[in-house]
């Protein structure tokens, strides 16, 4: 009999609807929150300008080697992560399991971090901004103290948002605005990876170019600014001394690694879902090429608001100033302006010094202020947040900047869920007893049950300690045996052989020597370093204490020793799976060769498997 | 506006009126109201005599009470505001922020979550739909097939058992090709 016409899916295995589509998850799971919270930040410390030198050549011999190896790998092999390292060499099986509990590591913390984004979001929508002014205190005499001593924006941030313990060890209380927030998060995640790539290629359509179009829109409004373009000279303005510090050239090659989010195990998801003769090299370049674009692009509207935030701040200083001079003197109404403000102060001061000095004036620097930079939550909830106030109809923009954020990492969440959910799929026990959507909604009711922890009072600290310890060290380990497994066990001839069957042309020399030679000691360098520098500073954290006699400084405090026993465990964990997996096997062989009766392991062969 | 002679005299009144309403008392005049020290900052003083007797002034704390009580009235007359026009000493009270019966946040919240539900619910009984349409299809098929083995075997049309059944009929131009070959 025939088969029934119009069956897409020869071998049970899903597909993208178009390469469109595909190409869109990619980039959406590489451009996240890293592109606008973390790379205008490197380029602002580290030189602005001169940055670009050491994170261009990062991207061009560790960025894009690693990216075509994992879309090639999982294209080639048609499998989730697990499956596909252990279709490498079973020996090589706990990296694709190091791989897996990574995503599951992330897609934790990473949705709480979106949760702060809706928070943020649904209180747009009051006039005045929640986060504009201060509330009164008990007696209606003046403000809120803790409110008072730091800014209405500090404020809103860590109490009214996270009510945050001044200690890692307080837990605090479940706090049930963020709860409901991150309910609502999850919800929105499983209602988008419902049926895996079925649904996120629906949606990816929507959070990959969404952002774009608000950045465009920032873009413009922020070059109208007054005080953008010193912000941008500030960013841009090259200093090439800053290339000799080691520090620069580490940044540039960890943030090219986790902002094309290498090592998850959601790319090699993301291509097993592609048509096996797809051209993986020129996927590979673009999606590298459209991040490092977007960072680029990202940072000009991002900065230029934060010009804009200096130069206000500046201004006020200055007519701060200029208020109590006038009083003081008795002057009229604008005999001092901002422009001859130096002038005048240095005439007065000529003329009446004691009377100058007894004023107290703040001196005001608009390269102190410009000088206060941010990164990550600090930059999209405290500052920003704070610029969008002095912009002519803030909900608008607040509104806008923040579903931008949201989209962002919406999309980079798909790629963390399906890097979980595809190996899942691919155990035939759990595959035939459950519907995709019983599975995809199981995952995520688990997710969101174990991250109400970080909706303690205590859990932005926790999230930072995630972040830092199991969102990079482990990211290295894993991409480090990535490379090395596929080029010395598997053999780059061979992995050569299998590229060519897909794309019709044999890897040029580039990719030859950065798989086979560059890429793997590149990596090995900057995991040496990066751990050197790690255990050179006492891991230490900054607490919001309103008790703390410096308040609104924040308070260092050393982690606790348990605390420390946590972040090793997340560190270690997802990398102890290769070698354990490793002698596993190894001891299965060597009880195997002993047995004479057993039948010798047939030649295993890479075909693509039908799943 | 520039401060003038007319707005000095815009302010006697307002300060007057101001006493007025105070103290009731419907005698305070202009002229009763006196300023002094005014320099080009526009900052002076001033005092309100009091329209009894025209030597004493009123205490300052009357002034004050009186001034508080109508701020709303003299920034108005001024085109000013609280923070434009200031009496040292009389600080202005803030007003409390208004707060809505319920927070606006939690309706927007009620709005996203409600349409994420709706959107799942959808997902879900559409995949239940199509996975009982899938299984009902699979079924009719194999029933088909079943079907298809009872049927008799065909060929062309004709059912194999009669095309047996005769006896082969030998076709006349074939039998007579012999002679058309070319022996060997």
């Amino acid at each position: 009999a025939d088969a029934p016409p119009g069956n897409p899916k020869e071998d049970g295995r899903p597909k993208w609807d178009n390469k469109f589509q595909y190409i869109l998850s990619c980039i959406g799971f590489a451009v996240g929150l890293g592109n606008v919270w973390r790379f205008p930040y490197l380029c602002q410390i580290h030189g602005g300008g001169a940055f670009l030198i050491p994170y261009f050549i990062a991207l061009v011999f560790e960025g894009i080697p690693l990216l075509h190896l994992e879309l090639a790998l999982g294209q080639r092999l048609r499998r989730g992560s697990i499956g596909a390292w252990h279709a490498v060499s079973p020996y090589l099986g706990g990296v694709g399991i190091g791989s897996w509990l990574l995503s599951v590591l992330i897609s934790l913390y990473y949705n709480t971090v979106l949760t702060w984004v809706m928070w943020y979001f649904i209180n747009s929508f009051q006039e005045p901004l929640p986060w504009s002014v201060c509330p009164l205190n008990e007696n209606r005499t003046g403000f809120n103290e803790e409110c008072y001593e730091s800014t209405a924006v500090n404020y809103f941030w860590y109490r009214k948002t996270l009510n945050i313990t001044p200690d890692v060890t307080e837990k605090g209380t479940l706090q049930w605005w963020l709860v409901l927030c991150l309910a609502a998060c999850w919800a929105i995640v499983y209602l988008c990876t419902t049926r895996g790539i079925e649904t996120t290629g629906k949606a990816i359509y929507v959070t990959a170019i969404f952002p774009y179009l608000v950045l465009t829109i920032f873009l413009i409004h922020g070059l109208t600014l007054p005080g953008a373009t010193e912000g941008l000279a500030y960013l841009f303005t090259p200093n090439l001394n800053i290339l000799k510090n080691p520090r620069v050239w580490l940044d540039a090659a960890t943030q090219i690694f986790f902002s094309l989010s290498l090592a998850f195990g959601g790319l090699i998801a993301f291509s097993s879902y592609s048509s096996p003769k797809n051209d993986c090299e020129k996927d590979a370049v673009t999606v590298a090429i459209v991040n490092c674009l977007t960072s680029l692009y990202a940072s000009i509207p991002i900065f230029s608001v934060l010009g804009f935030k200096a130069t206000t701040g500046y201004w006020d200083c200055l007519d701060r100033n200029i208020i109590s001079i006038i009083n003081k003197f008795d002057l009229p109404e604008q005999s001092i302006t901002r422009q001859n403000y130096t002038t005048s102060i240095r005439l007065l001061n000529i003329s009446h010094p004691e009377k100058i000095a007894a004023l107290k004036l703040k001196s005001c620097n608009l390269q102190e202020f410009l000088d206060q930079s941010v990164s990550g939550t600090g930059l999209a909830f405290i500052a920003f947040t704070q610029a969008v106030i002095l912009m002519p109809a803030p909900q608008a923009w607040a509104i806008l900047f923040f579903t931008m954020l949201f989209s962002l990492g919406l999309s980079s969440m798909f790629g963390n869920i399906e890097g979980v959910f595809t190996p899942l799929l691919e155990i035939k026990i759990i595959s035939k007893s459950i519907p995709k959507e019983l599975l995809s909604g199981i995952i995520c009711l688990i997710s969101f049950l174990t991250a109400l922890c970080f909706t303690l009072g205590s859990g932005s600290y926790w999230i930072d300690i995630f972040d830092s310890y199991a969102g990079s060290l482990p990211l290295l380990v894993i991409a480090f045996f990535e490379m090395t497994g596929i080029a010395y066990v598997y053999k780059i001839k061979r992995f050569s052989e299998d590229v060519k069957w897909m794309t019709g042309r044999k890897p040029n020399l580039y990719w030859q020597i950065t798989w086979r030679f560059i890429s793997p000691l590149l990596l090995l360098i900057v995991f040496v370093a990066f751990v050197t520098l790690q255990i050179q500073k006492s891991p230490s954290y900054a607490a919001w204490n309103p008790k703390y006699e410096y308040f609104p400084m924040k308070e260092e405090k050393v982690y606790p020793p348990w605390v420390l026993a946590i972040c090793v465990l997340l560190s270690v964990l997802p990398c102890i799976f290769v070698p354990l997996v490793a002698i596993f096997h190894l001891i299965k062989q060597m009880l195997r060769s002993k047995d004479p009766s057993s039948v010798p392991p047939a030649v295993f062969s890479c075909q693509g498997a039908n799943s | 506006y520039a401060w003038d002679a007319n707005e000095e005299y815009l302010f006697k009144a307002v300060v007057a009126f101001a006493m007025r309403r105070y103290s009731s008392k419907s005698t305070t005049q202009i002229s009763n109201v006196l300023l002094c020290n005014v320099t080009d900052r526009v900052s002076f003083w001033f005092v309100v005599t009091d329209s009894a007797t025209n030597a004493t002034t009123v205490p300052g704390s009357e002034v004050e009470a009186a001034i508080r009580m109508n701020r709303n009235r003299i920034n108005s007359a001024f085109l000013l505001s609280d923070q434009t026009l200031q009496f040292l000493k009389i600080s202005s009270t803030i007003s409390p922020p208004v707060e809505p019966s319920t927070p606006v946040w939690l309706i927007v919240f009620g709005v996203v979550l409600c349409l994420t539900v709706a959107g799942i619910i959808f997902l879900i009984v559409s995949g239940i739909q199509r996975r009982k349409k899938k299984n009902k299809e699979s079924s009719e098929r194999e029933d088909f097939e079943e079907k298809c083995e009872v049927t008799v075997t065909m060929e062309n049309g004709i059912p194999c058992e009669t095309l047996d059944l005769k006896a082969g009929h030998i076709n006349g131009v074939y039998a007579a090709d012999d002679e058309r070959f070319a022996s060997l």
